[in-house]
């Protein structure tokens, strides 16, 4: 007869025993980002749905260059103010802002020292096959007990989600700098910093670009998740929609998602890219 | 319509480069920091006050000063490298060596001295150790027993900062260029400068001195995938020389030219030694690179040194059959000279003979074509045995009977050289002195036995007496 082990319960036990323990950490986090977020949802809200089309619009042309896909992003913009959907629209963008922000932020430096290091690597690398592979939904839970229900635990959810593009791709660019242009700093008498500065970063830089453009859009779709624990915008409309089977309203939402997403990922693949020649 | 999008373009243009402008200042902290540390780290003038560890044997055997000098060197790559080099010393072979313990033997026991200002051929087939050997120069890659001084300094007993240090005082040409991409050809030849913390003005002088030295004026803004690979060697060239290193360590430098593209540069890096005067280590695979580049080639098989010697040291007296199987097949119109062709002139015809006794003088030694010297010995010309018997009647001096329109040589002229002389011309080429005095006289039907390899063998390249 076979004993089911206790994993459930030892989890559970874990999770208790952090919120009991460091409750104060993960207070102090949760204020930090509730602060950060609120401050770009005002930012982004302060300007008018019009300026702000615009902003966007020039945005997108110096940095593609592409007429075309400008006047898509024109009207797409304009649908979504058109169909009652911006305020809504800019709280999902604020989220995705500031959780793709922070794991960028968190995920470079790790990604680079995993690159350096084997043992860092190899404890890092098992976290990300968790975080990824664990169903996105079951990482809520915690998130519920530990930050509660709102915008904030949405969003640190979003960031464990959408964190393993860019450690991975920036420690596998690094890694892929060629072994001369490595001797070439060190020939030279480059410090770590030089060498990782002048040499290792941007040469990986499209690797790491290909890394941010993976975080931004899955930031989004993990945006749109988060509303089941209470984020605002576009996600909660889409909840909303699947919970009373309105076609129309989910289809609206949906839509709005897919027309930010556009926008994301075009402008996010051509930030800085024109100067890397091939 | 399209001029209006090009304006918008333009103007975008315009407005990227200022933002990039802005963003390298952002950047610019980091330089500072990185100069101000160094000015401490040097505490006085920059280069050469900061006190690197002295070394013993920075001479060589004949008491001449050596830019580098090594000895004992050995590297084992692998995971035993102390069993791996006793086993070594117990006299077993590499593949024993690895059989036993797995690690590679790259070099065993190197022994060798470069002297200042001159050209260091290393060169063997890949796999020898001859990349490693000039790897080991700068630690590139870390030796695992012996010595290396480099200029008076032990190079293995530096630490970190100490080796950073030596290592700028160092300039390093590789194979694929190893240009960075995202930088300017300006940026990339002053590469050496910024990490050395010196201000940008100051650095793009110095670099751009660098790029006018190897031809390069003008391409200063472009980037590295727009340059030939022949220009991409020269920004390479170009950014080991701006940092004004003592010595120059190349690579399989012209290995990935084209074979043209190649002789050019080999051509002008020999101008530019002749110009600059650095100690340059050069590794290569090829013999005929090293035999014209090298003021000495040292021939390396199986991580060990099987020869060192100036180029016809090693053509003439090769130490065993592996260096002289390198040898065959060899153009050894490169390295060859006159010298080792011409034969001692029987004849030389006062210039103020009468035709008459010149005409005799050359039928005693069975001649037709005679060389004429003034009275200081110097050559004046050729006369023909025809011409003189056709004046017998007419009394003209010997003088107005000598073609002076000859073709002529110095005994140190390569055969390379010599042979589009000796197509254009049906008489034999006279050898002269740097006192244009006739020392040799090369027929033009002996030259090409003497270049076929085979016979070489047996024919010595010095003068026959």
């Amino acid at each position: 007869m076979s004993s089911k082990i206790p994993l459930g319960e030892w989890a559970e036990q874990l999770v208790d025993w952090i919120a009991l323990n460091l409750g104060f950490l993960l207070d102090g986090l949760s204020g930090l980002l509730g602060w950060l977020l609120k401050t770009v949802v005002s930012l982004l809200e302060a300007f008018p749905s019009f300026l702000f089309i615009v902003v966007v619009c020039a945005l997108t042309l110096v940095l593609t260059r592409k007429v075309l896909l400008t006047v898509g992003v024109g009207v797409g913009l304009a649908l979504i103010d058109n169909l009652g959907l911006w305020s809504l629209s800019m709280d999902t963008l604020a989220l995705v802002l500031v959780a793709a922000g922070t794991a960028v932020l968190l995920g470079i430096p790790l990604g680079i020292l995993s690159a350096r290091n084997a043992r860092v690597e190899a404890v890092v690398k098992v976290f990300l096959d968790f975080m990824q592979t664990m169903p996105s939904f079951v990482y809520l839970i915690p998130v519920v007990i530990f930050f509660g229900l709102g915008n904030v635990p949405g969003m640190i959810a979003t960031v464990v989600f959408a964190i393993p593009p860019v450690v991975r791709l920036t420690s596998l660019g690094i890694k892929q700098v060629p072994k001369e242009l490595n001797e070439v700093a060190d020939s030279f008498g480059s410090s770590r910093w030089q060498k990782l500065s002048f040499v290792q970063l941007p040469v990986a830089m499209p690797t790491i670009r290909a890394g941010i453009n993976q975080c931004v859009m899955l930031s989004l779709s993990m945006v749109v998740i988060a509303s089941m624990i209470g984020a605002k915008g576009l996600g909660y409309n889409v909840l909303v929609a699947i919970q009373r089977v309105d076609v129309g309203m989910g289809f609206e939402a949906g839509l709005a998602i897919v027309i930010i997403a556009v926008i994301l990922d075009r402008v996010s693949q051509s930030l800085g890219g024109k100067r890397i020649a091939h | 319509m399209s001029s209006t999008l090009g304006s918008i373009r333009d103007a975008l243009d315009r407005l990227e480069a200022d933002l990039s402008h802005h963003l390298d200042q952002l950047f610019m902290p980091v330089h500072r920091w990185t100069r101000e540390a160094q000015i401490a780290a040097y505490s006085g003038s920059p280069r050469k006050s900061r006190a690197l560890p002295a070394a013993e044997g920075a001479r060589g055997v004949s008491g001449e000063r050596m830019a580098i000098s090594v000895r004992g060197l050995t590297k084992v790559f692998g995971p035993k490298p102390e069993e791996a080099i006793r086993l070594l010393e117990e006299g077993l072979s590499k593949q024993e060596v690895l059989h036993r313990t797995g690690s590679v033997v790259g070099l065993t026991g190197v022994d060798l001295d470069i002297r200042e200002g001159e050209i260091f051929v290393i060169m063997g087939l890949s796999g020898c150790g001859k990349s490693t050997l000039q790897r080991t120069l700068n630690r590139l890659v870390e030796p695992t027993a012996g010595t290396i001084v480099v200029n008076g300094v032990d190079v293995r007993a530096l630490d970190e900062a100490g080796l950073r240090q030596f290592r700028r005082q160092i300039g390093m040409v590789f194979q694929n260029f190893g240009l960075l991409p995202h930088r300017s050809i300006l940026d990339n030849v002053a590469y050496g400068l910024e990490v050395q913390g010196i201000g940008a003005e100051e650095r793009y002088a110095r670099a751009m001195r660098a790029i006018e030295l190897v031809g390069l004026k003008g391409y200063e803004r472009s980037y590295p995938s727009e340059l030939s690979g022949g220009m991409k060697q020269r920004v390479g060239l170009a950014r080991a020389l701006a940092t004004d290193p003592a010595i120059l360590l190349m690579d399989e430098a012209f290995s990935a030219l084209d074979p043209l593209i190649r002789k050019n540069m080999q051509d002008e890096l020999l101008d530019l030694h002749e110009k600059v005067g650095k100690t340059i280590v050069f590794v290569t695979h090829d013999l005929d690179e090293a035999l014209k580049l090298g003021d000495r080639i040292a021939i390396m098989k199986d991580g060990q040194i099987a020869q060192v010697g100036t180029p016809e040291d090693i053509l003439s007296n090769p130490a065993n059959d592996y260096v002289a199987s390198f040898l065959d097949g060899i153009d050894r119109t490169r390295v060859m000279s006159c010298e080792a062709l011409m034969k001692k002139p029987e004849l030389v015809i006062p210039l103020r003979t009468g035709p008459r006794t010149a005409l005799k003088m050359l039928d005693d030694i069975g001649q037709v074509i005679g060389f004429v010297a003034d009275k200081d010995k110097r050559f004046v010309g050729l006369v023909k045995a025809e011409d003189l018997l056709r004046s017998l009647g007419a009394n003209t001096a010997l003088s107005e009977m000598v073609n002076t329109e000859v073709r002529t040589v110095r005994p140190e002229t390569k055969v390379e050289d010599l042979i589009p002389i000796l197509v254009e011309t049906d008489y034999p080429i006279p050898v002269l002195n740097d006192q244009d005095v006739l020392v040799g006289i090369i027929y033009p039907g002996s030259v090409m036995d003497k270049i076929r390899p085979e016979s070489t063998a047996e024919v010595p390249l010095e003068v026959e007496a």
